[in-house]
């Protein structure tokens, strides 16, 4: 392991000295780390490290290609941007879970077998926790809690999808499934697809992320759902399933961002829906899908964290997040404004940002596949894209009604890392070329060709036509939306009810026939029994013990223990003996 | 520079430079769409000419509607006290 140092190492072990820092050589402990990372993954070379046994199993530790290569670069930059973002912080808490969260992200991509791998996937789900908890607040709590609950169970169908196809294939190593897909595959798919928010699986997205700090929300936005792609990428390309489900995640996404009013829950469940053009990647399976979810999700980490920081921004100048309650702020955050459009067009996939390389990718190469439903689908959710988080959130939040807030531009560290965030966006999309050279296949692709600028452009600007048309449907409305953790949180009600009332009510009943009827029988009875102990069975016991030890001091007397009494005695029997022979001969 | 760019997308004064502006890109993008070179049609549509200003303008207002409908008719939307 000499020429080569693990990054997530570097996180992990960094993280430990960071409470017992403080002021600036803290800020310049906290950016050292994820530029030493940075440069790690630069010079890493591909192969195999860490290689060992452990209860009998292969154990490979690190498991270096192209394709673990990309997203720890992708990783380590937005590690970089994150800190820079969360500089102004006062706590170092923060800071430890954010490391320790991005040095396990780094942990699972670089994992060569299921268990190294499955140690990191619960380390990412504590230490994103702590930054829902940071928050503070019921509802953070909340939130919080729901969120560890609902991962911890993810963890625990893994592990048991792990144990299974362990079983089964004789080999904890960790590549693609081969095969005929068992039940311990299944289980498996099952855990990454709740990291990546797949549907029914997502709404522990949708409800932690708006709850987490406004700082930490950005390292939730880019690393537990992006994992969950590597992981699918790395073994399940090509399984149908997913491309359905990541379609049908791309629409549901959209729809449900039309009814959201907390600025970043939109936000979630655009993440939700860009991680479907992702998952229908890895399911079409294709070289160039495959190539196009890989570098989706490299510019979906910049971008959506951009855009998080944006409304992390406004969330922190204005403390509020509601839709309804936001407005008129483009006087006194230009900045902002113009660096949260950055990450609206890379994300909505207009020319020269970075999601028009990226995401026409994927959709050409459900066009190559021949899915020309995907394709339509995947280009209404563009459309949808572009609605919500180009023109919609920013509109609503931005400019419409003034509501008087009083704002300024967030602190210089906030900008300097949103802007980190937005050239990157720009130089994706100007020139992808190192990008495409990063991806895990050849890239045969051309994203500037006239048809494609003028269709994208047609399809993104007529959306802004309807939006035009229909503003006032789209008006915010002070509600929330019912999502699949209605059944957990409905359920848990539920449960709640059950322990509280049924059970509590025939736990009382026990108890009052117990206290009223059996208790006062068994202390009768128990009475009953210690007098016939004292009086009966001892005055018996007793009584014959004192008969016993009066006989024997009666007795005793007559053991004198002088000749002459014994001889007396022996003379008085004598005499008597002659007395009964005597009378009773006669 | 920023903040005149930004102003000029907020300030009630610029409206109507801002319509104009968003009309003669609407027609140029159509326009251009005419004239652009198309030999890797794969479907229909790809060979018709604006039909992804149909098409988007299209998924946007079905994107729109449908939601709403799913929130008031479908009873997505709920007060935000639901759960409390």
């Amino acid at each position: 392991m000499t020429d080569f140092v693990h990054p997530a190492l570097l996180f992990i072990l960094g993280a430990l000295p960071i409470p017992f820092l403080n002021g600036s050589i803290r800020k310049a402990y906290l950016l050292l780390i994820p530029a030493l990372a940075i440069l790690a993954v630069l010079t890493i070379q591909p192969g195999s490290y860490g290689a060992t046994q452990f209860i009998g199993q292969e154990i490979l530790i690190a498991k270096v290609d192209k394709l673990s290569i990309v997203f720890a670069t992708v990783f380590t930059i937005m590690a970089l941007i994150g800190t820079v973002y969360a500089l102004h912080l006062p706590r170092p808490g923060q800071h430890v879970a954010a490391f320790v969260y991005v040095g396990s992200a780094l942990g699972v991509v670089f994992a060569g077998d299921y268990l190294t791998l499955y140690l990191f996937w619960e380390g990412m789900a504590f230490a994103s926790a702590y930054l829902v908890f940071a928050q503070g607040g019921r509802q953070a709590i909340a939130a919080g809690f729901r969120y560890l609950m609902v991962h911890i169970t993810g963890g625990v169908v893994l592990l048991g999808g792990v144990i299974l196809h362990g079983l089964s294939t004789d080999s904890l190593l960790f590549g693609p499934i081969a095969g005929e897909m068992g039940v311990g595959a299944y289980l498996i798919l099952a855990g990454f697809m709740l990291n990546a928010a797949v549907p029914p699986l997502n709404a522990w997205l949708t409800d932690a992320y708006p709850e987490a700090t406004v700082t930490g929300a950005v390292f939730m936005s880019a690393f537990t759902t992006k994992t969950a792609v590597y992981v699918l990428a790395r073994a399940f390309p090509g399984t149908e399933l997913l491309v359905w489900l990541g379609t049908a995640m791309a629409l549901y996404g959209v729809v449900y961002a039309v009814l959201e009013n907390d600025c970043r829950r939109l936000l979630a469940y655009h993440i939700v829906s860009q991680v479907g053009y992702m998952v229908a990647g890895v399911g079409i399976g294709t070289e160039m899908a495959v190539n196009g979810a890989t570098s989706h999700a490299f510019a979906h980490i910049l971008y959506k964290a951009l855009l998080f920081m944006g409304a992390g921004a406004v969330i922190y100048v204005t403390g509020r997040r509601k839709l309804t309650e936001l407005g008129g702020l483009y006087k006194t955050m230009p900045v902002t404004v113009a660096l949260y459009m950055v990450g609206a067009f890379a994300i909505s996939a207009f020319p020269f940002f970075s999601g028009f390389v990226t995401k026409s990718m994927v959709v050409a190469a459900a066009g190559q596949d021949h899915r020309a439903l995907v394709v339509l689908a995947l280009t209404m959710a563009s459309a949808g894209t572009f609605l919500h988080t180009g023109l919609k959130l920013p509109y609503y939040m931005f400019f419409g009604t003034d509501r008087k807030l009083e704002a300024r531009e967030p602190p210089r560290n906030m900008l300097v890392a949103m802007g980190m965030a937005a050239v990157l966006c720009i130089a994706i999309g100007v020139v992808p070329q190192p990008l495409y050279a990063l991806l895990p296949y050849p890239v045969d692709f051309e994203p500037y060709t006239g048809v494609h600028v003028t269709e994208s452009l047609g399809v993104l600007m007529f959306t802004a036509l309807g939006f035009v048309i229909f503003l006032r449907a789209l008006d915010p409305e002070n509600t929330i939306s019912i999502d699949t953790d209605w059944f957990y949180r409905k359920g848990a009600r539920v449960f709640m009810w059950i322990a509280g009332k049924p059970l509590t009510r025939y736990e009382k009943t026990v108890s009052d026939v117990s206290e009223t009827a059996a208790l006062p029988f068994l202390h009768g009875a128990a009475r009953a029994g210690l007098w016939i102990d004292l009086a009966g069975v001892d005055a018996i016991v007793n009584g014959v013990a004192r008969a016993i030890l009066n006989g024997g001091g009666t007795l005793r007397r007559l053991q004198t223990g002088v000749v002459t009494h014994y001889a007396l005695a022996m003379i008085a029997g004598v005499i008597a003996a002659t007395v009964v022979f005597a009378v009773v001969w006669r | 520079m920023i903040k005149r760019v930004v102003d000029f997308f907020g300030d009630e004064e610029h409206a109507n430079q801002r319509r104009r502006l968003f009309y003669l890109v609407l027609v140029l993008i159509v326009i251009a769409d005419f004239l652009v070179h198309r030999e890797h049609a794969e479907y229909l549509w790809d060979r018709l000419p604006g039909w992804s200003a149909v098409y988007g303008f299209l998924s946007c207002v079905l994107l729109i509607f449908v939601s709403k409908f799913l929130g008031h008719r479908a009873g997505l939307m709920r007060r935000e006290d639901y759960y409390d």
